[in-house]
């Protein structure tokens, strides 16, 4: 684990001044059990990383604590060093599908309006360029014709895309996707790595909890195996091997390589 | 006075009466059991608002007849027939459209008790004077009832008490385990049916005790009081039961000792009381109990964490976990750990890397099921095991 | 018409449609939050808070009645909040709990103390007396440019006006973070939104509406107006803005037409006297909701 390198408080420091999103110590619990235990994670700068695990890990558990969604028991987080508080700007965010009234009266266009609502402000006027902005994160994931329909009569693969639209509006240099791939179509999943890819290659950062195992190696540049405490964390090629995911999934990694789907969530 | 009430020495009428309230308590915790832990609580809301406009309809039909109106029981099957329409309403506005339970409840209970005054202002004007007694479904009231009414409460009490133990293997069935209803041959549905149907004779008998406004009370509070004392999903419904029956004894009977102390909020607010003790006091669910076990828990995590980060030579952070580890006398006030503070240290540090090994191991899958971070490993395996279990840490992978 | 329908319709009518518009406005989000019944539960625990009020101060003013119908309000609210995640009770039953102990507790107080004598009772807390909002001094349409007679108004038809203002301000300014919080929560505390305040500040202007509202017209009609309009909008569009507008047009449209029904429907059928407006209102409110769930354009989900 790369933190317990760290022999100084002046080394951790300058650590997480270079990372876009560093957490130390987090612990969250709901009830009496943890769902992530004294958690420290570095994300590296102009990489992908995915957040792995079995099924009731704490991976959404650390991410929505990370950003501050829910209030951690214990933890402290920093963006480029600087506190979370700050720095929202920087980060957009992609939610489990699952988490949103998809029945909501909205339209396709006005949820990735909803991306620029920090920059709007409360009662900012929406100019030609905003809408142009948003119409154009719609055509980056291929969702353009779609604007104008209501959100809650896409599919699943569509919701997606839309979010994912919605999180390239506000413009930012970190990308936490929250189960990006559960449950959408193929062509959805391919459409979304392209985007989340090209985001790297601009050097933007990028951060999801992801469930399929097969796909790691090909998908990301970092991984961090978590089962409420991180197991591992570093490149794929040193962190995501056998053993470590032996260590992480216990009895249930066949299950989780054959049916990905069974851990998600 | 009051002693002379909760004895049942004020007469026949009133101890009928209070009989009956308490007979009726007694079956509205149970039945209210059942739909507390179906999620529709608030359908009984509806359902009592939703009795208005067949009471006054009642009202006027009989009297249009050319009677006196005044039949507790006809305007009882008013009532009935009206809130079952209510229910109907709901019901289609739930399924057929895209409104969610809340908002169906909400606008039935509105637009039916709306309705329910436009009719109570209707009669009125057409014989005032007779229709005096209508308000006292609102309210509740039982002082100065009729013989044959009092009767006709306590019987009709006793039937929907004889019902709902009768019906209470599929209601519960339904309730604590919908799947299983199913698969063993139930018609959900019908077992829905069957529960709202004694909801909507509760709610009818209740009417002239509780009033409409409030005999959603006499529903929802025993089941939420029985829920902070037990787990077990039988002793909800009993203690469920008791609940309503008490509220219900006590508040008809203290209502017998003075006219003008309507016998509804009386139930209710004995209920409340006994509900208010329990959500503070209960030992398991009670809030007095649950903040000292999460003062305690956040404490020993913060300690924990504190000693793991002592023991890598990482920097502590957090001011609390800092402040703790302190008093405990871990740490000098510089943040250098004592001597006590470094055993403990070690010692969480051994512990995580057993619990590291363990959790990665198959033969162990069930001794790490009980891995919560804080559990030492001690309590989980035997002395054999660990020895097995410290074979497999070789030195330099000591990690957390 | 003219002199009598100013002096004796027109003021009950503006205020009807006051209440109703004051109330369905906040009662689009708190539809589409699912929470359609807190509008319920408030304008239940507005009795208890205006007797307490009373008791207090002895006067049967304005003032300390609204302020303590409002501070009722509120504290109902975080009695239910407390319930539910203290007891981790689910919310409907929460509310069913505390509702009907604030109103129970209300309803024995106002028995018990001597309030007989003055202008306090269970019926008009639930159905108000609109009819009673006459303008003594209007003489005509001319009126409403005279100073003199405008004096004279009702004091509830400016009060009502004010809260009507202060929410559709407050709809105004809290828009975006309202509809964002309401459609995806998580994603609004990830841009920083501190939403639970501003639900809240969401339940304290309901109250507002409920509690401005509540000496006119009484519960019933402010309950009716917090779901039905936005509920029957809500089967005429799929967007947000578009809703709230639809529900403006419907609440003001059943406030004006079961006030008239009210008025002169039984004397076009004969009968001698009228029926309560505040039912009728309440009614009409149905009606439409009913319309609206047959025939909307969008009555199903995802149609």
């Amino acid at each position: 684990m790369n933190i317990s390198l760290v022999t100084s408080q002046d080394t951790d420091l300058a650590t997480r001044a270079a990372s876009p999103l560093a957490v130390r110590g987090m612990t969250v619990s709901y009830g009496q059990t943890p769902a992530i235990f004294s958690v420290d994670m570095t994300v590296r700068a102009g990489a992908m990383t995915a957040i792995v695990g079995p099924n009731g890990a704490g991976k959404s558990t650390l991410l929505k604590a990370a950003l501050g969604v829910i209030a951690p028991l214990a933890g402290s987080v920093t963006v480029f060093g600087e506190p979370m508080a700050d720095m929202r700007d920087r980060i957009a965010y992609v939610p489990q599908r699952a988490s949103v009234d998809w029945d909501f009266p909205v339209r396709v266009i006005d949820v990735v309006m909803m991306g620029m609502y920090r920059k709007l402000g409360l009662l900012g006027r929406i100019r030609g360029q905003h809408k142009a902005l948003a119409q154009e994160c719609l055509g980056r994931v291929g969702m353009a014709d779609f604007a104008h329909r209501q959100i809650g009569q896409l599919s699943g693969g569509q919701q997606q895309r839309v979010f994912l639209a919605r999180a390239l509006a506000q413009e930012a240099d970190i990308y936490v996707l929250d189960e990006p791939f559960a449950g959408v179509d193929a062509a959805t999943e391919k459409a979304i790595i392209a985007v989340l890819q090209g985001l790297r290659d601009a050097g933007k950062t990028v951060l999801a909890v992801h469930h399929d195992l097969a796909t790691v190696p090909d998908y990301f540049d970092d991984v961090l195996l978590l089962n409420t405490q991180v197991v591992a964390a570093g490149p794929v090629a040193e962190a995501f091997t056998e053993d470590n995911l032996q260590a992480a999934y216990g009895g249930r990694l066949t299950t989780a390589r054959a049916d990905p789907e069974s851990v998600a969530g | 006075m009051l002693a002379d009430a909760l004895l049942l020495q004020l007469g026949y009428n009133a101890t009928l009466v209070t009989i009956g309230a308490a007979l009726l308590g007694i079956a509205s915790g149970v039945a209210g059991t059942f739909l507390f832990l179906r999620k529709r609580a608030l359908v009984s809301d509806a359902i009592s608002h939703a009795t208005l406009p067949g009471v006054g309809l009642a009202f006027v039909v009989m009297v249009a007849m050319g009677g006196e109106g005044r039949s507790l029981f006809g305007l009882l099957l008013g009532a009935g027939l009206s809130a079952a329409f209510g229910l109907l309403c709901v019901q289609w506005l739930t399924d057929r459209t895209r409104l969610g339970e809340d908002a169906a409840i909400g606008a039935v209970l509105s637009v039916f008790f709306g309705f329910g005054i436009v009719i109570l202002t209707v009669i009125q004007t057409m014989n005032a004077g007779r229709q005096a007694g209508l308000e006292g479904f609102l309210l509740g009231s039982t002082a100065g009832m009729l013989r044959s009414d009092a009767i006709l409460l306590a019987v009709s009490a006793a039937l929907v008490l004889a019902l709902v133990v009768i019906l209470r293997r599929p209601l519960g069935l339904a309730a604590f385990d919908p799947g299983y209803a199913e698969a063993t041959g139930w018609s959900l549905p019908r077992i829905d049916l069957a529960m709202m149907g004694i909801v909507l004779v509760v709610t009818v008998v209740g009417l002239k005790v509780v009033g409409l406004i409030l005999i959603v009370a006499l529903l929802i509070v025993p089941p939420v009081t029985a829920r902070s004392w037990t787990e077990r999903s039988d002793h909800v419904v009993i203690i469920a039961g008791v609940v309503g029956g008490v509220s219900g004894y006590v508040g008809a009977a203290s209502s017998a000792t003075a006219p003008a102390l309507p016998t509804g909020p009386i139930v209710v607010l004995v209920g409340f009381a006994i509900f208010l003790f329990s959500l503070l006091f209960s030992p398991r669910r009670g809030v007095l109990a649950s903040l000292l076990t999460h003062l305690r828990y956040q404490r020993r995590v913060h300690v924990r964490q504190g000693l793991l980060a002592l023991a890598q030579g990482q920097p502590i952070y957090e001011v609390l976990t800092r402040r703790l580890l302190e008093r405990a006398g871990l740490v000098l006030p510089d943040g250098v750990p004592t001597p006590a503070g470094q055993a403990a240290a070690s010692k969480a540090l051994l512990d995580e890397t057993r619990w590291a090994i363990v959790r990665g191991d198959q033969a162990y899958a069930l001794a790490a099921t009980r891995y919560d971070g804080l559990t030492p490993i001690e309590d989980v395996l035997t002395p054999d095991q660990l020895t097995e279990v410290d074979g497999k840490i070789d030195a330099p992978q000591v990690v957390a | 018409m003219g002199a009598e329908f100013v002096a004796l319709s027109l003021p009950p009518i503006l205020i009807g449609v006051l209440v109703a518009v004051a109330c369905a406005l906040p009662g689009n989000f708190l539809l589409l939050r699912r929470q359609a019944l807190i509008g319920d539960a408030i304008s239940h625990v507005v009795l208890p808070g205006i007797v307490v009020a009373f008791l207090v101060t002895g006067l049967i003013a304005t003032g300390p009645m609204l302020l303590g119908a409002a501070a009722a309000a509120v504290i109902a609210v975080i009695a239910i909040e407390a319930v539910r995640r203290l007891g981790r009770i689910e919310a409907g039953a929460a509310m069913g709990v505390i509702f009907t102990a604030m109103f129970a507790g209300g309803v024995l107080l106002l028995e018990q103390s001597d309030t007989s004598s003055v202008h306090l009772d269970v019926e008009h807390a639930l159905y108000g007396n609109l009819e009673s909002l006459i303008w003594l001094d209007a003489t005509g349409w001319a009126s409403l440019l005279d100073p003199a007679a405008l004096a004279g108004l009702p004091v509830e038809l400016p009060r009502m006006a004010l809260a009507l203002v202060v929410i559709a301000l407050f709809l105004w300014l809290f828009w975006r973070p309202l509809a964002l919080s309401t459609f995806d929560e998580g994603f609004a505390r990830g841009l920083g939104i501190r939403t639970a305040p501003l639900g809240l500040a969401l339940v304290i202007m309901s109250a507002i509406a409920a509690v401005a509202a509540f000496d006119a017209v009484g519960s019933i009609i402010v309950i009716a107006m917090f779901i039905c309009p936005p509920a029957a909008a809500r089967m005429m569009t799929n967007r947000l803005g578009h809703q709230v507008a639809w529900s403006v047009v419907f609440a003001a449209l059943a406030a004006v037409l079961g006030y008239v029904l009210a008025g002169y429907g039984p004397l076009w059928i004969g009968a001698d006297a009228s029926v309560s407006a505040a039912g009728m209102i309440a009614t009409l409110s149905g009606i439409i909701l009913g319309v609206a769930a047959v025939a909307g354009p969008h009555r199903t989900r995802n149609g």
